[in-house]
């Protein structure tokens, strides 16, 4: 294994809480206020991980594997994505599809520890994240799928790095709509703005951070650096397919030149993700199916577009 | 070879001392059980041996002459690895109805029950090893009225006898076009024996071939009446309508059969007469064949998981999510028709029947556990309805625990099974063929597609069950006092829950018992499959792709354990509190404001009300002083209402016109005899 490639991995569990704070900051900036400190998620994970726990009397063990089995799950997904043009620790011809399946597990688990504490809040929320990330899903797998048509690759590593400059001339259009309904599934299952709201605690209209209202403490924190990581790595997959690789060739600088380019477009998803929390509403909830179905007809366009037609 | 038969005279010879002892409840159930457990170690001995070799065992005509030949066994290779669910399966559900029928031994003769269970098993094995259409026939035919029995075991309920009827109306149905089938095989050949001799093809294979040269359509309409006639059996929409009756109805363990093993038998038949076609020289299937498969495919999936969704009853719900699982099974098994198609598609044909397969093992696997996790539920809180249980989990951690792995792997999550097969028929439909293009690769992508839209669905229904039922408060007084599970109910299950984990993370090494099983199947050179599935290059071979799927999920289980001791301690020293569910400042919360698996599903079933037809009943609270609200919601089978009402109402409507000739005058009705016999006896001069 290329010792290289546990870079994401690291760069990932080092920095992905500062992309909360670049979308925060920027949110901050679109509302005139000053916004939070750079390292605030930071504190915010130190001061939860010291603290002890409440847990309800109606909970089973369910409640505390939630947290522990997302984290690993998400912890898994990392390692199948690549940073620049460094691969990823594992991959194998369709890890494409364990790595949608594994957010699925993660999603699982979080779904039940929200129905363990027989919550109705905790049950709304979670009636709604499996809904909507059900319809997710084709969005996410048909426009990978696309992709990998595209690049007659299936596993991510490999499908990043045929995503060229000779690539994007070819067949922009289809790389251009596939990112645009990555972008829509990125902000689903991160509970953004447009479909969920992360900042409206305790109101009957948000999603995922309804579902954690019971946890504490270090699961909390477990909570939290997982949405963080999962943050991070679904913005890898948008930023890897939009960004060209090897435009310099295969040397040490090239490498290094990909990988900052890919923080670069990192930062610029998250103020993109913190531009959009400021100027849009909510959708009112009977609308998010609809988007929902338009990125994965978006995905299916794509396919449609893709290389078979035109040879 | 022998050995199986021998298994089958133990069932028969068990389930017959099972019925002779039948008043004393303990006793014909030790015999009943006895005799399949003792019939399923006899038989996996042959079927290992094969699985293992590869190689078949020799057919063995039993020298029984029948009019069409003689009654002819074997076990090859496809066979065994049908016979595997339906060697394992039953004796562990065995066990745990042995445990399970004790609570109506009073009311009840356990025998008769045992014997048509004992039955059932045998019928399944000789339906796998048949190699002569009638024997097939009539062993399918004594598996269907046996299990007809195990339906209406409860047949003081009206609902259970109305279940039984549309389930035996179904099942000939179903029957009558494997009849045409086995008539369409065998005219023109003088016999019906389907072994594969060591000097080539016999009887209606030779056949087959014949009219394949004349003809490439002559196939055709043989293999429409092997989809309607198997998939009846699989439950295939819209062939499915008795399946959410028939397994609700039957209690205990005998679901976990119905839907674990004997559905099995629908898909073996369909592959069995595929692998005829696929003997045939140059054979290549039309698109449309692929097409159909895969359009079934959606349609069982899709809907048969949102019809799941929308039912309340837990083995109903099941019952749903089997159909749901049939049409991942198809989908699978068109893809591979799709890669069989062309020459340059042979991997994705590979791949294909490996991913259904595979499938096959998993679904009887955690379909066993989860009908028998349901049995225990229901027999220990009273009530099979998710909106009155609540809470078992800490009640039943015995049942809770291998239901919630059974869960994770029916949702096709990894680590388990589940997520294994799917993976397969995934990397089936987006393998370099399809992407490569060609019309083809829409139909592939279509299944696609629905696979993605299954898996999201299938993990809403098992949160759904999961979250209501085992999680939370009790939401009715049943569930708070639910009675113990015998140690010998909840033994199965773990052992099924292991299984699933087993089956799951020893994938790669099944890919090698894989291989032969595809070859009989596809025909293809051995060495052509053994380079796709377990060793080659390009394209990468499954087993190595597995191997992938595997380090990754051992890794994720060593990451969740080493995060369990984090969390742990973490913890360790600090003060862990406890306090009621936070209720947003309400301090005095009821278990009936819980969500309920109605709430939980209604998003999802208002999205979807036009294609499922849900009823809704309101009564909104109405005037200043308001009195009892209500809603009140159902989803009858849409297939049912649209489809098949309206034929049977309208055949009804036709046969009573003929009603005058029932008029009850018994000399007339002699009259009509004699009138036959005439007519007949006219008919066979005729022809001479």
């Amino acid at each position: 294994m290329n010792p290289y490639s546990l870079l994401n991995l690291l760069l990932a569990l080092a920095c992905a809480p500062f992309l909360l704070t670049v979308i925060n900051r920027t949110k901050a900036f679109f509302a005139g206020r000053q916004g939070p400190m750079w390292f605030q998620p930071y504190y915010d994970l130190w001061k939860l991980l010291h603290k002890g726990a409440v847990y309800s009397r109606t909970t089973t063990w369910v409640f505390r594997a939630g947290p522990i089995v997302g984290l690993a799950a998400v912890l898994m997904a990392l390692t199948l994505v690549p940073i620049g043009d460094v691969d990823a620790p594992l991959s194998f011809q369709g890890d494409v599809i364990l790595f949608a399946y594994l957010l699925g597990l993660m999603r699982f688990f979080t779904v039940l520890a929200a129905l363990d504490t027989g919550s109705s809040f905790e049950g709304m929320g979670a009636s709604r994240e499996v809904l909507y990330s059900a319809l997710a899903e084709p969005a996410l797998i048909l426009g990978l799928a696309s992709v990998a048509r595209e690049t007659s690759r299936l596993s991510i590593s490999e499908m990043q790095e045929a995503v060229t400059g000779t690539l994007w001339l070819q067949s922009g259009m289809v790389l251009a709509a596939v990112t645009a309904a990555l972008v829509v599934v990125f902000l689903t299952e991160n509970a953004r703005i447009p479909v969920d709201d992360p900042n409206t605690h305790l109101e009957l209209t948000m999603i995922h951070e309804v579902m954690v209202l019971d946890h504490g403490g270090p699961d909390l924190a477990f909570i939290l650096y997982g949405a963080a990581l999962k943050l991070w790595v679904l913005g890898c997959l948008i930023v890897g397919m939009v960004l060209p690789h090897r435009l310099l060739g295969a040397s040490f600088f090239s490498g290094a030149l990909s990988i900052v380019a890919e923080l670069a477009g990192l930062v610029v998803l998250a103020v993109i993700v913190g531009a959009i929390e400021s100027t849009m509403a909510r959708l009112r909830l009977v609308r998010i199916p609809q988007l929902l179905v338009g990125a994965g007809a978006l995905s299916a366009l794509s396919l449609v577009l893709g290389r078979w037609v035109g040879g | 070879m022998e050995l199986l038969l021998v298994s089958v005279a133990v069932l028969v010879g068990s389930g017959l001392l099972s019925l002779a002892v039948g008043r004393a409840p303990r006793p014909s159930s030790w015999v009943g059980a006895g005799g399949v457990l003792a019939a399923a170690a006899i038989g996996l001995s042959p079927v290992y041996r094969v699985l293992a070799t590869g190689e078949p065992a020799l057919d063995m005509p039993i020298a029984w002459a029948i009019p069409t030949g003689s009654f002819t066994v074997g076990l090859d290779v496809l066979s065994a690895w049908f016979l595997v669910p339906v060697l394992i399966i039953p004796p562990l559900a065995a066990v745990f109805g042995c445990e399970y029928l004790q609570a109506y031994a009073p009311r009840k003769s356990l025998g008769a029950s045992w014997f048509f269970y004992n039955l059932v098993v045998a019928g399944m094995i000789v339906v796998t090893i048949a190699r002569e259409g009638l024997l097939f026939l009539i062993a399918w035919e004594v598996m269907a009225l046996a299990s007809y029995f195990l339906v209406v075991f409860e047949h003081e309920r009206e609902e259970v006898r109305q279940a039984g009827w549309t389930y035996l109306v179904a099942s000939h149905l179903g029957t009558a076009f494997l009849l045409a089938l086995f008539v369409l095989l065998g005219t023109g050949s003088g016999s019906l024996e389907f072994a594969e001799g060591a000097e080539g093809p016999t009887g209606i294979t030779r056949r087959l071939a014949d009219a394949y040269r004349d003809s490439p359509h002559a196939l055709d309409v043989i293999f429409v009446l092997a989809v309607v006639g198997f998939g009846t059996k699989a439950g295939f929409m819209p062939f499915h309508v008795w399946l959410p009756e028939a397994y609700p109805a039957a209690i205990g363990h005998s679901p976990a059969v119905l839907s674990g093993v004997m559905s099995k038998m629908g898909i073996y038949g369909l592959v069995r007469i595929l692998s005829l076609f696929t003997g045939i020289e140059g054979f290549r299937p039309p698109n449309w064949w692929a097409w159909l498969l895969i359009a079934i495919g959606m349609l069982s999936g899709i809907a048969g998981i949102l019809s799941a969704i929308s039912q309340r009853h837990l083995r109903r719900i099941l019952a749903y999510s089997s159909i749901e699982n049939m049409g991942i099974i198809a989908i699978g098994l068109g893809t591979a028709l799709l890669g069989l198609s062309s020459k340059s598609f042979s991997a994705m044909a590979v791949f294909g029947f490996a991913g259904a397969l595979l499938h096959v093992l998993n679904h009887s696997l955690f379909k066993g556990l989860l009908f028998l996790g349901a049995g225990a539920v229901e027999q220990s809180a009273g009530t099979g309805n998710i909106n009155l249980l609540g809470g078992l989990l800490k009640q039943l951690p015995a049942v809770g625990i291998p239901f919630i792995a059974g869960s994770v792997a029916i949702a096709g999550l990894p680590p388990f099974n589940g997520f294994v097969s799917e993976f397969l028929i995934y990397r089936t439909a987006l393998g370099e063929e399809v992407l490569l293009g060609g019309v083809s690769a829409v139909a592939a992508l279509s299944g696609i597609a629905a696979l993605t839209l299954i898996g999201g669905f299938a993990a809403v229904c098992f949160t759904m069950v999961v979250g209501i039922a085992f999680l939370g408060q009790p939401r009715s007084e049943q569930a708070a006092s639910v009675k113990p599970v015998a140690p010998l109910m909840q033994a199965p299950l773990w052992l099924l829950a292991a299984a699933c984990l087993a089956a799951g993370m020893f994938s790669p090494q099944i890919m090698t018992v894989l291989a032969p099983v595809v070859t009989s199947v596809t025909h293809m050179k051995s060495a052509d499959v053994g380079r796709y599935l377990v060793s080659g290059t390009n394209p990468t071979p499954a087993r190595e792709l597995l191997e992938g799927v595997v380090t990754a999920t051992g890794c994720l289980i060593a990451l969740a354990i080493v995060l369990a001791v984090v969390r742990w301690r973490l913890l360790k020293g600090r003060e862990v509190a406890e306090s009621g569910t936070w209720g947003c400042g309400f301090y005095k919360p009821e278990a009936s404001m819980q969500y309920t698996g109605s709430s939980f599903a209604q998003p999802l079933v208002d999205l979807v009300r036009p294609l499922l037809r849900t009823r809704k009943h309101i009564v909104r609270p109405r005037g200043l002083f308001a009195h009892a609200a209500l809603l009140w919601t159902a989803t009858p089978d849409m297939n049912r209402e649209l489809i098949y009402a309206p034929i049977f109402r309208g055949i009804g409507n036709l046969i009573s016109r003929l009603r005058w000739l029932q008029h009850g005058r018994l000399h007339l009705y002699v009259l009509y005899v004699a009138i036959t016999i005439v007519v007949l006896l006219f008919w066979s001069f005729g022809r001479r």
